[in-house]
């Protein structure tokens, strides 16, 4: 059996190696368009950018997986038919079973001045080295977009100093997450300094007068920022150009049932980003989670499902899980709070700093968000297995004593 | 046996591997991590996945 991944990121090589561990002995090839082995991307917006760890820390370990890497090629087409993927230099190759990892890239800013000098994304190892280097010199960084990207930038780069203007069209940031939790997040950002411009969207970039550099943005609102450095961080955009005419079902990911495993070819399944597979917190409509633990979980699934028949193979059920630090905070998130209509504090400790909310979709939570509660949080995983009404959480929260404490009044 | 690390260094406290395997790992009230340093090879999927599914590359095992 031949065994094809395309995508040398995380969820590309948990395929690889869960189908080693699994038993595979056959041939697996890995192709990814980037020239470099599989590592971790959390810490280009944090860790790196900081500059409290280096490019060899991102490398993801590798071991002695016995792989023939197809690093710096591009996968260009599919042929289901002759099960045959097409290089882009020209060449071929053959699959019996195929999992496609091929994950998301920077959206990009496509209005005047996005070609300026000064202007980054963010999304690659170049792109992180680039923008730190670029922040070295920096005076002020306009940032645009205050999602999870936006906001570790951020807070990146007030922690070394350099001014920041954060704009979003959202009325907050982190707009997962909802209005109430969102003024606490705004006032964060605030509290360490960032200038926040939520409403207006971004119209245009401008450069000095005969220069190639940007100096500067225009704001819907008719206002204007100056920045000598701009970061877009519009959110993501799939990486399925290839896929154009293979057939498959986009939807605009991939579309898979809950063993992964594509609607309309039991021979190609997809892992990560690129993946849209049913949730049970979403009523078994299909989701699309863009975060690190769900491709880690789904590689790890599709390399052993790969492996057997249709019929043989299990399902992806773990609810989704992900986090982002920012200044002090460290906030982590389960199951799918973008799917919330409001929030409600459950845990709070008494110095305010440390707090557990639940995230309700009529009467049940769909989701839950933790800032500074690692260890509360593995509580409610383990409650949250299922969508849960709130009432029944809270009884169980009653019984509980470890908690961080009980909240009084409203949202913090 | 299976021998078992974490760089304290890297963990972050993300509860990956108290969620696969609560028996072998836990979070302390400060939310540092303790775990079973020598865990029985019956165990080894359950390590494995946690190897495999901590963000931060802490866990390593052994033997
Ligand atoms: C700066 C940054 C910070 C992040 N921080 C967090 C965080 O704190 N917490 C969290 O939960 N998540 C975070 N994430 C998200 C997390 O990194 C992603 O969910 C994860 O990388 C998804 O992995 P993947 O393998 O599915 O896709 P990707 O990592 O996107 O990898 C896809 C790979 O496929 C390659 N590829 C694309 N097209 C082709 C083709 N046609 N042929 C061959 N190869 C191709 C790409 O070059 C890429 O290497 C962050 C992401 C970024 C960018
Ligand atoms: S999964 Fe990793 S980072 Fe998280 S608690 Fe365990 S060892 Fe620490």
């Amino acid at each position: 059996m031949r065994l094809v991944i395309v995508g040398a990121s995380l969820s590309g090589l948990r395929a690889a190696q869960a189908a080693r561990r699994a038993g595979h002995e056959g041939e697996l090839i890995v192709i990814g368009a980037e020239p470099h082995l599989p590592y971790t991307r959390p810490p280009l917006s944090k860790e790196l950018l900081q500059g409290k760890q280096e490019i060899e820390d991102s490398a993801l370990p590798v071991d002695e997986l016995d792989v023939q890497w197809r690093l710096g090629t591009e996968a260009t087409g599919l042929d289901r038919t002759r099960r045959r993927v097409r290089l882009q230099d020209g060449g071929e190759e053959h699959y019996d079973r195929l999992i496609i990892a091929t994950g998301c890239r920077a959206r990009r800013f496509d209005g005047p001045g996005a070609h300026l000098d000064g202007v980054h994304t963010l999304r690659t190892l170049e792109d992180a080295v680039a923008l730190r280097a670029a922040l070295a010199s920096t005076r002020r960084l306009l940032v645009v977009g205050a999602g999870f990207i936006g906001c570790e930038v951020a807070a990146s780069a007030r922690s070394l100093g350099v001014e920041v203007t954060m704009v979003d069209i959202a009325s907050h940031p982190l707009v997962p997450f909802g209005p109430a939790l969102g003024k606490r997040w705004a006032q964060m950002h605030r509290d360490h300094g960032v200038e926040l411009r939520l409403g207006p969207g971004l119209e245009a970039l401008y450069g000095d007068t005969g220069s190639e550099r940007v100096a500067g943005a225009r704001l819907s609102d008719g206002t204007s920022v100056e920045a000598d450095t701009v970061l877009i961080a519009l959110g993501a955009t799939l990486n399925t150009e290839w896929l154009t005419g293979s057939g498959l079902e986009l939807d605009p990911g991939v579309a898979c049932d809950p063993t992964l495993t594509s609607t309309r070819d039991p021979e190609i399944l997809a892992a990560g980003d690129i993946a849209s597979v049913p949730a049970a917190l979403a009523g078994g409509a299909r989701v699309r989670v863009e975060h690190w633990t769900t491709a880690a979980e789904h590689g790890q699934l599709a390399g052993r499902n790969a492996l057997v028949a249709h019929d043989e193979r299990t399902a992806h059920t773990a609810p989704p899980y992900f986090w982002t630090d920012q200044y002090d905070a460290k906030i982590q998130a389960l199951g799918c709070p973008a799917l919330a209509e409001h929030s409600e504090l459950l845990e709070l400790s008494p110095d305010g700093g440390r707090f557990v909310a639940a995230c309700v979709q009529g009467r049940l939570v769909v989701g839950v968000v933790a800032v500074n509660a690692a260890r509360r949080l593995a509580w409610y995983r383990r409650a949250l297995q299922t969508p849960r009404p709130l009432t029944e959480l809270k009884e169980a929260l009653a019984q509980e004593d470890a908690t961080l404490g009980s909240p009084v009044g409203a949202m913090p | 046996m299976i021998k078992v690390h974490i760089d304290l260094n890297l963990c972050q406290s993300h509860g990956e591997c108290v969620a696969i395997a609560p028996d072998l790992f836990q979070l302390d009230e400060n939310d540092f991590i303790s775990w079973q340093e020598e865990v029985d090879d019956s165990r080894r999927a359950d390590l494995e996945a946690a190897v495999n599914t901590c963000p931060m590359t802490a866990i390593r095992i052994e033997g």
